[in-house]
C-alpha cells in the first residue's frame, strides 16, 4: 500500500495533526474551523511525515514501533488495535515518554498484519491481536525500550557531532541538548547520523521519578479526528470501483441454504450480482450492489429456501429447562479445597442465577472490505485479531496467510466481537468477495438486525450456589456450579489437554474469599449456537453469582456486606486496598436518605481489582434510578489516569445496560431481537454519576478495560436486595418487571 | 435528480427519492462523517440538522429536503455552537471509540442553539436519542456544560 493509500485509511493519526487545533485540543485563537481545513490537508500531510530525505538521511527506526523523520515527526507503529480503549495513546506515551519526545510531535499508524513483528506476546508466539486488557501490561516493557533506544541513538549521533561525552547531553520535549557547548538540535537533525549508528542491544529505562507523560493525562491522540466526523471506520471505506455487499443469513443457527431466486433482484438497477456464499460458520446469500441502499432493497426481492433440518429450534425457556435439569448433577470439578460435605455446616444458603446471552451491539455494525488481486487477498476493516483474520481468509482462498494484507482501521467499539476465533465477519466478505466481487473490492456491510442476529454472543449461563454456615454463623463451605457453553472448544484457541475451558469459570474457580471447603464445577453443553468472549469474558457472570450471593450470605448471617468481605479477604491485599478505598470514598455506613440503599461488588480480572459501591434510590415499587457509582481500582502503575477513569466508567454503562435490560432470546431457535428497541441498551439519562480512585502503586500496569465491568451488576443488585427485600437472581433485571429511570 | 442544500453548497445526487439522506450523504456524496448504526431512528448515529433541528437522517428520504439547509458533522463547526461542542468534546476527552460521536455533537450543539444553560434534566431529554455503547455520556454531560459556559 502507498503512502497515499495509507492516508486515505486515516489509519495516522494525531491531534496536532488539524492544523485548528493544539495539543490539548483547543483551538487557537482566531482560527477557523471549516470542513476544507479538516478534512482535506490533515490525513495526505500525516502520511508523508516521519520520512527521511536524501538531504538530511534517516528515517531513524530502530526497531519496529517507532520511526523519527527529518520533519522531526515520531511515528509510533501501534501493534494493538484502537476499539476505543485509548490504546494507541497509551502505547505512544510509553514511547514518547522514553525518548522524550513533546508529545505534539507524536502521530500513530496502525500495524501491518505481521505477527513475527507485531505478534502480541501476551497471546504467545506469533498471535497479532488485541484483547484480555492486556495491551499495556504486554507493551510496558517492550514500549519503553523502544522509546529509549531511539533516545540513546539520538544521544549517541549529538555526541559524535558535538564531540562530547553522551553522559553530559540531555533531552527534553523533542529537544537534544549540551548546556556546556550552549549546542541544541531537534531530532530530524540527528536521525540521519543517528540512523548511521549500531543499535544498542541494554538501554537504560527512566527512574519512575523522571516520567514526563507516565502518569500523566496525555490528551489522547485520536480526539480531534473523532470529534471531526474525520476519523476514518471500515464503514467509511470507498476504494474504486468497490461493490457494496448486504447479506441473506441462515434464520437459524445450524440451516443451510437449499437455493435462492434472484431474478427480480437482479433486474435493479445498480446490482451487480446476487450469490451464494461459504465459509466454516455460515452460507447464506449476498447481494452486491453500487451501493448500501441499492443492495438492502434489493436484498427484499430475492427468495430463498433454507435446509433447517440440522437447525438449532429450542427457545430459550427450553434450554433453561435443561440447564437447570443439568445443574442437578455434579459437573467436570474446576477446583476444589477442603470437602464440601465434611465442613460442620448446620445450614445452608441456596440459590441459582440465569443468564441470557448478550450481544456485543457495538455501535459499528460488523463490516470488512476484501480485494482479492492475483497476489493474494487485501483487508481493510477494524481488525483484533489479525492472525486468524489472515489465516482464515489465507484458509478460504488457499493461499498463505502472509498473502493476506491487513489494514487495520478504527472499530467503532468491539467488545470483543471484531476478535472473532473464527474471523466470522471477515471470512464472510472474503467469500462474497470470492463469489461475486470480479475482482473488485467488496465491502461487506451488515446491517443493525444482521449484526444483532449474527450470533458469538456471550453464552448463557445457570448456575447455582449453596453456602453452608456454621453454629457460629462462620461460611464454612462454598459450592458453585455452573452450566454454559464453551467459548473456546472448537476453536483453535482452545488450550490442548484441558478438561475444561477455564474461560467458563475464571471469576469462580479462583474465587478470593477463604472459604476453607470449596467446590466448584461445571456442565458445558454443546450448541450450534454461537458463542463468544463479551468484555470481562466469564467474569460478566461469575461476578454476579458470586458477588450477589455473598450478600445472601452477609444478610442470612446478619454480617455487613463490606465486613464480610474484608474478613474473607486476608489473603487479598489488593482486593482489600481496593474495597477499602471504594468504602470510604462512599461512605460506607453512613446514614442514607429512606428510599435508598448501597450496594457493593468487588471482582478481580485481568490481573486488576476493582471494588464498587453504587447508591440507587427506588422511585417506585418496581422502579429504580441509580445515582452514583464509587470505584476502588487497583491496576497498578497508571500510564494514564484519564484514560484509567475512561475505561471504568466505560465498562459501568455497558455492564449496567446488560444487568438492566440486555438479553438475547430464542423462539423456536430464531433470536428475537433484531434492533436497539427490543436489545435496550443503557442511554444518557440511565448512566449514574463515576467516581474512580486508584490506588496509589509502583506495580507494573494491568489490565483496565474490562475490570471495571464485572462489579456493577451485583453492586445494584445488593442495593435493591436491601430496598425491596428480593434478590435479584435472573439477567436481566427486565425480566423481574424492575425497571430504570 | 434531487438537489440538496448541504453545508451550504447546493448538490445534486441521482439517487432515488426515497434513499434516505443518510445513505446519500455517504455513499454518494462522500460525507461520511455522519454515520450509520441502526437504520431506525434508535441509536442517533445519523443525527444531522435539517434547518437547524437535530434530525435522524437514517429514516429520512431525500424526496421531501429540496429547499431545506441540511447540516452535519463535517460543518457543524463553522458556527460558534458548533465550534464550542467540538472544543468541549475534544478537551474533555469524551470519543472512546467515536462512533457514535459525530451524532451526539450534532444533538449537543441543537441543544445549545436552543437552550443556552441546559439542566441536567434537558440534557437528558436531548441526549437520550443517542446511544454510546461505549457509554462515554459522563463526558458528554460535562463537555456539554463545557461548552455552555464557553458561549455564556
Ligand atoms: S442510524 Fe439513524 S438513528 Fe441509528
Ligand atoms: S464513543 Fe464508542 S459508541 Fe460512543
Amino acid at each position: 500500500m502507498n503512502d497515499k493509500q495509507n492516508a486515505f485509511t486515516g489509519s495516522i493519526v494525531h491531534a496536532d495533526s488539524l492544523p485548528d487545533f493544539n495539543r490539548r485540543g483547543l483551538l487557537k485563537a482566531g482560527a477557523g474551523l471549516t470542513l476544507a481545513v479538516m478534512a482535506g490537508p490533515v490525513l495526505t500531510a500525516c502520511a508523508e511525515k516521519g520520512a527521511g530525505t536524501a538531504a538530511t538521511g534517516g528515517p531513524l527506526a530502530p526497531g519496529a514501533f517507532v520511526r523519527i523523520g527529518a520533519d522531526n515527526v515520531v511515528t509510533v507503529t501501534a501493534r494493538n488495535a484502537e476499539i476505543g480503549q485509548g490504546i494507541y495513546t497509551g502505547l505512544s506515551t510509553l514511547i514518547a515518554d522514553e525518548l522524550d519526545a513533546d508529545w505534539s510531535q507524536v502521530v500513530v499508524e496502525a500495524a501491518p498484519a505481521n505477527p513475527a513483528v507485531y505478534g502480541n506476546p501476551a497471546f504467545g508466539p506469533n498471535m497479532q491481536g488485541t484483547g484480555g486488557s492486556n495491551s499495556i501490561a504486554s507493551s510496558w516493557d517492550a514500549m519503553r525500550q523502544a522509546g529509549a533506544t531511539a533516545r540513546t541513538l539520538l544521544v549517541a549521533a549529538a555526541a559524535q557531532e558535538w564531540k562530547v561525552p553522551a553522559g553530559e547531553i540531555t533531552v527534553s520535549k523533542g529537544v537534544v541538548s549540551h548546556a556546556g557547548k550552549n549546542k541544541s538540535a531537534k531530532f530530524g537533525e540527528l536521525v540521519g547520523v543517528a540512523a548511521k549508528l549500531p543499535v544498542p542491544k541494554d538501554v537504560q529505562l527512566k527512574d519512575p521519578k523522571a516520567y514526563t507523560l507516565i502518569g500523566k493525562d496525555a490528551a489522547r491522540v485520536d480526539a480531534v479526528a473523532k470529534s471531526t466526523g474525520t476519523a476514518v471506520y471500515t464503514q467509511d471505506i470507498k476504494l474504486p470501483g468497490m461493490l457494496v455487499a448486504v447479506v441473506i443469513a441462515p434464520p437459524r443457527f445450524g440451516a443451510t441454504l437449499k437455493r435462492f431466486d434472484a431474478a427480480a433482484a437482479k433486474a435493479m438497477p445498480g446490482v451487480s450480482d446476487v450469490v451464494a456464499f461459504k465459509h466454516s460458520v455460515r452460507d447464506g446469500v449476498a447481494v452486491l450492489a453500487k451501493d448500501y441502499w441499492t443492495a438492502k432493497k434489493a436484498r427484499e426481492l430475492v427468495k430463498v429456501e433454507w435446509d433447517e433440518s440440522q437447525a438449532y429450534k429450542l427457545s430459550t425457556e427450553k434450554q433453561f429447562a435443561e440447564y437447570k435439569a443439568l445443574a442437578a448433577k455434579p459437573g467436570v470439578e474446576a477446583h476444589k479445597e477442603g470437602d464440601v460435605a465434611k465442613s460442620g455446616a448446620v445450614r445452608y444458603v441456596e440459590a441459582a442465577y440465569e443468564f441470557p446471552y448478550l450481544a456485543h451491539a457495538a455501535m459499528e455494525p460488523l463490516n470488512c472490505v476484501a480485494h482479492i488481486t492475483a497476489n493474494g487477498c487485501e483487508l481493510w476493516t477494524g481488525a483484533q485479531l489479525q492472525s486468524m483474520d489472515q489465516g482464515m481468509t489465507a484458509a478460504l482462498l488457499g493461499i498463505k496467510p502472509e498473502q493476506v494484507k491487513i489494514n487495520t482501521l478504527f472499530a467503532g467499539g468491539s467488545f470483543g466481537r471484531r476478535s472473532n476465533p473464527k474471523s466470522d465477519f471477515v471470512q464472510e466478505a472474503v467469500a462474497i468477495a470470492k463469489a461475486g466481487g470480479n475482482g473488485k473490492p467488496v465491502k461487506l456491510v451488515w446491517s443493525r438486525e444482521d449484526d444483532m442476529r449474527g450470533g458469538f454472543y456471550r453464552p448463557a449461563f445457570f448456575h447455582t450456589l449453596k453456602a453452608g454456615i456454621d453454629a457460629k454463623g462462620e461460611l464454612v463451605s462454598w459450592q458453585h456450579r455452573l452450566v454454559g457453553q464453551s467459548i473456546l472448544e472448537g476453536t483453535p484457541l482452545m488450550p490442548p489437554g484441558l478438561p475444561i475451558d477455564p474461560l467458563s469459570v475464571e471469576g469462580a474457580a479462583n474465587m478470593p474469599y477463604a472459604v476453607p471447603n470449596l467446590l466448584v464445577d461445571v456442565h458445558t453443553p454443546k450448541s450450534p449456537v454461537t458463542v463468544q468472549w463479551w468484555r470481562s469474558v466469564g467474569s460478566t457472570h461469575t461476578a454476579f453469582s458470586t458477588e450477589s450471593f455473598l450478600d445472601e450470605v452477609a444478610r442470612a448471617t446478619k454480617k455487613d456486606p463490606v465486613e464480610l468481605r474484608r474478613s474473607l479477604l486476608a489473603k487479598h491485599p489488593h482486593h482489600l486496598e481496593a474495597l477499602n478505598l471504594a468504602a470510604e470514598k462512599a461512605g460506607w455506613g453512613t446514614p442514607l436518605a429512606k428510599g435508598r440503599a448501597r450496594g457493593v461488588a468487588v471482582h478481580e480480572c485481568f490481573g486488576s481489582v476493582v471494588a464498587q459501591v453504587v447508591e440507587v434510590t427506588q422511585l417506585a415499587a418496581n422502579k429504580y434510578k441509580v445515582d452514583r457509582v464509587v470505584c476502588g481500582v487497583h491496576c497498578g502503575r497508571q500510564v494514564n489516569p484519564n484514560i484509567v477513569a475512561m475505561q471504568v466508567e466505560s465498562a459501568i454503562g455497558l455492564g449496567l445496560g446488560a444487568a438492566i435490560s440486555g438479553g438475547i432470546t430464542l423462539k423456536d431457535g430464531a433470536v428475537v431481537q433484531s434492533n436497539f428497541h427490543d436489545y435496550p441498551v443503557l442511554r444518557m439519562n440511565q448512566m449514574p454519576a463515576v467516581e474512580v480512585h486508584v490506588v496509589a502503586s509502583e506495580d507494573k500496569p494491568t489490565g483496565i478495560g474490562e475490570p471495571g465491568l464485572p462489579p456493577i451488576g451485583p453492586a445494584v443488585a445488593n442495593a435493591i436486595a436491601l430496598l425491596s427485600g428480593k434478590p435479584l437472581r435472573k439477567l436481566p433485571f427486565s425480566t423481574a418487571g424492575v425497571s430504570f429511570a | 435528480m434531487t438537489t440538496l442544500d448541504v453545508n451550504g453548497k447546493k448538490l445534486e445526487t441521482d439517487a432515488s427519492p426515497d434513499t434516505p439522506l443518510l445513505w446519500v450523504l455517504r455513499d454518494n456524496l462522500n460525507l461520511t462523517g455522519t454515520k450509520f448504526g441502526c437504520g431506525m431512528a434508535q441509536c442517533g448515529a445519523c443525527t444531522v440538522h435539517i434547518d437547524g433541528r437535530a434530525t435522524r437522517s437514517c429514516v429520512l428520504p431525500i424526496s421531501g429536503l429540496e429547499g431545506k439547509k441540511i447540516t452535519t458533522i463535517e460543518n457543524v463547526g463553522a458556527e460558534a455552537v458548533g465550534k464550542a461542542v467540538q472544543e468541549a468534546w475534544i478537551a474533555e476527552n469524551v470519543a472512546q471509540c467515536g462512533y457514535c460521536q459525530s451524532g451526539q455533537i450534532m444533538s449537543a450543539t441543537a441543544l445549545l442553539a436552543g437552550n443556552k444553560q441546559p439542566t441536567d434534566a434537558d440534557i437528558d431529554a436531548a441526549m437520550t436519542g443517542n446511544i454510546c455503547r461505549c457509554a462515554t455520556y459522563v463526558r458528554i454531560r460535562a463537555a456539554i456544560k463545557r461548552a455552555a459556559a464557553a458561549l455564556a
